[in-house]
């Protein structure tokens, strides 16, 4: 009744006409305006911090520098507790590790003033030398964290002294045995870049005092609730004294998942008692806040002549940049998420350094590691095909992972400690690569169409998995309250960024319940009012969060039921979403909710719900394409995408088929258009939407989505993940396409036109 | 220095700095639908109407704007409303922080051309970013739209 249907987005329509929703639109008009001072330099350290001049100016409420802050050492990556990311950033520090980290924090009640105020502060830093090639900083002589008090929470293979954030390694059976009994052994090392989130809104948070004197937090984040521990444990102040709200978010794709302008709003509160306000400006979201992890990947892989896959070695070097966010975790899911793909191997070893370098740091961003691995991966098996000269559609569907099947990865890797075994019980890669092959025609098109003397059509694709959740450790829950005139309230704390979690979610509570979706009222992610959630992560939301929303609607049906059952004194009592039958009393919920509240037997019914996942099922999506390349000038044109996702059931199909829509044009710009870029000294030069290129609606050609039809029994509704896997395919298969339509292979992301040209012409 | 605008159709007398920017005066204003996203005319959820045409709030001095008709989407409502209902029928909005800027640029294309082709919609709106749903959802709606009013 309400699950696999297309219902708008329950915020939709209010955004849409640009109602107050986001962070700053709901700042009080009052609230002093923060600005950070930011370093100019890619390794410095702070001599002195001279602020007599601006402090001055009436204007300027405080000026906070690293010596009228908590000295505390801890993760912003915004992880549960206790986290996988190394404890190496200070909320402000005498030493400065990238262009871009915070030097101080100017407040004042206009922005003029502010402006004016930062000119006149004086540091003087002392420049240290930098590293900015991430494949010269292990045991460089240069140290990124030379303090060497930065620590981890349990062993990531952290080791400042040899600027390694983390390091992880694992076999499974004997590799270099059977990569020598394999007929063709290749090997290839493969580039991605560090990408952009790119969010239109920029980060924002806003602080103020109510009237019972709690710090409230307006902030667009990912993870309110750890918002809440992070900032408590730091700043420190009891958990009970702050409260944080996360309002509408203007996407986030990962990057807003992580602290970044809260302490230095919370800290002006404190020390001023006034509301304060901070909104990045564009270029302070490019610089000085995350970007995807840059990576070196080695791949060696082995199969027999019949086209058996019989084992992959994988190696990584990943650039963290100056603070190890998340540093490990995406490393691993680097391997995690993409060689259980190929479960019939038989061995199979990964590992990776991940390295600190003086440049903007690594954080999480959709497909978390995942899409860079696949780009190696999912290119090595054409490759690998290639010199089998099997076609990579009967390749893959040799070898790729089959429902019912299972992968020793789950068992030995998870995200940052060891994973969880599990069988696969929906996969239907086999339907979503019929679908795409003969969708894009690859019998007729395959390798390549000849479209006039100077340009050439190649196809390519690439398969993709995902998780939805991190077991045993991601929790949601969500509270149902029945309100008079039988309509419920449903409070979670999952965070919707943009997603359309909250319509989701109350899609499955009203599901549950048997009414009407619009039957249900969601209010989300607010620390003081609704129930906690890791937050919206790992693509955790509707198979995490969505089990928490069905549990605590089950329990309101009996809830209701057994009301009803002691109301009328009966045993039988039933209801069918609209009326509840007692006997011979057969009465409205509107009716009986509203008599509950002011006339009979008067009771508030409230039924929670939450969920730990045991498993953490993979989405799968087969994207396949059609590029165009003009020979003359390495123009690169994606014709068609297709794409065919088993995301389980989808519980919006309109919404699945936008997050698998926006997760391929990102992956399409991280294939072909964006790259950070920064100079050799560190500076990130193309640092506006002006210079870094986000696909316009120009770049974009027809994409063509496909649900298949699949059901996970450990889902809600049989429901797996799709916000993050969208992302993971266009890499490899542009990448593919692009070697089937001129012979070459490029191993290095982005695949700019240039970049073709030159190859082409060598 | 003291600045008419006529927001809206309401007039306002304003004390602005002269390097003060649209975008600032009318979220201080308390139209909190004109947006900041790029400050740099690059990502249009900043784009308002003065005297009929779009222009990006973030790049046109608010002095500059003095005895100008200016409108926001606070001004449109009904009419972005009717619009706004075939992108929410696709999920199309998403996060819906480009929605307003999308909303103010269309409606100015409609202004000059009430029937346009889905390929002029697209040049029109070429400047305005959407990170979060890859466009091609916000076409259908309007494709819709423009169907159903061609009827």
């Amino acid at each position: 009744m309400s699950v696999k249907k297309s219902i708008p987005k329950v915020d939709g329509m209010g955004l849409m006409l640009g109602k107050p929703a986001f962070t700053d639109d709901l700042a009080p008009a009052d609230a002093l305006v923060v600005k950070v001072i930011r370093s100019p330099h890619a390794h410095a350290e702070i001599l002195s911090i001279d602020a007599s001049r601006a402090l001055e100016i009436p204007e300027i409420k405080c000026v906070l520098t690293y010596e009228n802050v908590p000295d505390r050492i801890f993760s912003r990556a915004g992880q549960g507790y206790p986290e996988p990311s190394p404890y190496d950033a200070r909320i402000l520090e005498k030493t400065l590790r990238y262009m871009g980290d915070a030097v101080a924090i100017v407040a004042g009640t206009t922005e003029n003033m502010v402006d004016v105020a930062i000119s006149k502060i004086k540091v003087a830093y002392k420049i240290l030398p930098a590293i900015i090639d991430f494949e010269t900083a292990l045991d460089s002589e240069v140290l990124v964290h030379a303090q060497g008090d930065s620590s981890s929470m349990f062993p990531i293979g952290h080791d400042p002294s040899r600027n390694l954030a983390a390091q992880y390694s694992m076999k499974i059976g004997d590799l270099e045995e059977t990569l020598k009994s394999c007929d063709v052994v290749h090997q290839a090392t493969y580039y991605t870049q560090a990408q952009a989130h790119s969010m239109t809104e920029p980060h924002a948070a806003v602080a103020y005092y109510d009237f019972q004197e709690r710090l409230t937090i307006i902030s667009s984040t990912q993870t309110p609730f750890h918002v809440r521990r992070i900032l408590a444990k730091n700043l420190d102040v009891p958990l009970s004294t702050i409260r944080v709200i996360k309002p509408r978010i203007g996407g986030g794709y990962g990057g807003k998942q992580a602290i970044h302008g809260e302490f230095y709003v919370a800290l002006v509160t404190q020390m001023t008692k006034q509301p304060a306000k901070l909104v990045y400006s564009r270029q302070e979201v490019f610089r000085s806040t995350y970007t995807r992890h840059q990576m070196r990947i080695d791949i060696k892989a082995g199969a027999m002549k019949d086209g058996t896959l019989k084992a992959i070695d994988v190696d990584i070097l990943s650039n963290t940049g100056a603070y190890g966010e998340h540093a490990l975790t995406v490393l691993m899911v680097a391997g995690s998420k993409t060689l259980p793909l190929y479960n019939h191997v038989e061995a199979v070893a990964f590992r990776g350094d991940v390295v600190y370098t003086n440049l903007t740091p690594g954080g999480a961003f959709r497909g978390y590691g995942a899409v860079q691995g696949n780009f190696a991966l999912e290119s090595m098996m054409d490759e690998l095909a290639g010199k089998l000269a099997i076609d990579p559609v009967e390749f893959r569907r040799m070898n790729m992972i089959k429902e019912g099947e299972t992968s020793k990865i789950f068992e030995v890797m998870g995200e940052g400690t060891e994973g969880t075994a599990m069988i696969i019980e929906s996969c239907k890669l086999d339907e979503c690569l019929d679908w795409t092959i003969k969708n894009l025609d690859w019998k007729n098109k395959y390798p390549r169409t000849v479209v006039d003397e100077n340009r050439v059509r190649g196809v390519g694709f690439a398969l993709a998995m995902q998780g939805s959740g991190i077991p045993y450790i991601d929790m949601a829950s969500a509270i149902i309250k029945l309100n008079d005139d039988g309509f419920f309230n449903l409070l979670v704390g999952a965070t919707d960024l943009g997603t359309g979690s909250d319509t989701i979610l109350g899609q499955i509570a009203a599901e549950t319940l048997g009414v009407p979706s619009d039957k249900v009222i969601v209010y989300s992610s607010d620390t003081d009012l609704t129930p906690f959630d890791t937050g919206a992560y790992a693509s955790s939301t509707t198979y995490v969060s969505g089990h928490g929303v069905r549990i605590a609607a089950e329990r309101m049906r009996e809830a209701i039921i057994d009301k009803a059952n002691r109301f009328f004194n009966v045993d039988n009592a039933t209801f069918d979403g609209e009326k509840i039958i007692a006997g011979n009393e057969t009465v409205s919920l509107a009716q009986f909710s509203t008599t509950l509240f002011y006339s009979e037997q008067q009771e508030q019914l409230v039924a929670h719900g939450s969920y730990v996942g045991t498993k953490s099922p993979p989405p799968y999506m087969v994207g396949a394409c059609e590029v165009e390349v003009d020979k003359r000038t390495g123009r690169i044109k994606v014709i068609d995408y297709y794409a065919a996702v088993d995301c389980g059931t989808p519980i919006n199909p309109n919404l699945v088929r936008i997050q698998v829509e926006g997760g391929l044009l990102q992956g399409i710009g991280m294939a072909l258009y964006e790259e950070v870029k920064v100079t050799e000294n560190g500076r990130l030069f193309n640092d506006s939407f002006l210079r870094y290129k986000v696909p316009t609606r120009m770049e974009v050609g027809p994409m063509h989505v496909e649900i298949v039809d699949s059901y996970e029994p450990s889902g809600p509704f049989g429901a797996k993940s799709v916000a993050e896997i969208g992302i993971d395919t266009p890499p490899a298969a542009i990448a593919n396409a692009i070697y089937n339509a001129t012979g070459v292979r490029i191993r290095t992301l982005p695949i700019t036109s240039e970049h073709l040209w030159r190859e082409m012409n060598k | 220095m003291e600045v008419t605008l006529i927001i809206n159709g309401n007039r306002y007398s304003v004390s602005a700095e002269p390097d003060e920017m649209l975008l600032n005066t009318l979220r201080k204003l308390g139209f909190k639908s004109v947006k900041k996203g790029c400050d740099s005319t690059s990502c249009g959820v900043c784009n308002i109407h003065v005297d009929g045409k779009v222009v990006p709030s973030c790049a046109f001095l608010t002095v500059r704007a003095d005895h100008r008709e200016i409108t926001t989407l606070e001004g449109l409502q009904e009419r972005a409303k009717e619009i706004a209902a075939y992108v929410t029928a696709e999920g199309a909005e998403q996060c819906g922080y480009c929605s307003p800027g999308n909303l103010m640029t269309l409606m100015a294309l409609f202004n000059e051309n009430e029937n346009p082709t889905m390929e002029e919609v697209k040049h029109f709106l070429a400047g305005n970013l959407c990170r979060c749903s890859g466009y091609e959802g916000q076409h259908r709606g309007i494709a819709k739209y423009l169907e159903v009013k061609k009827a």
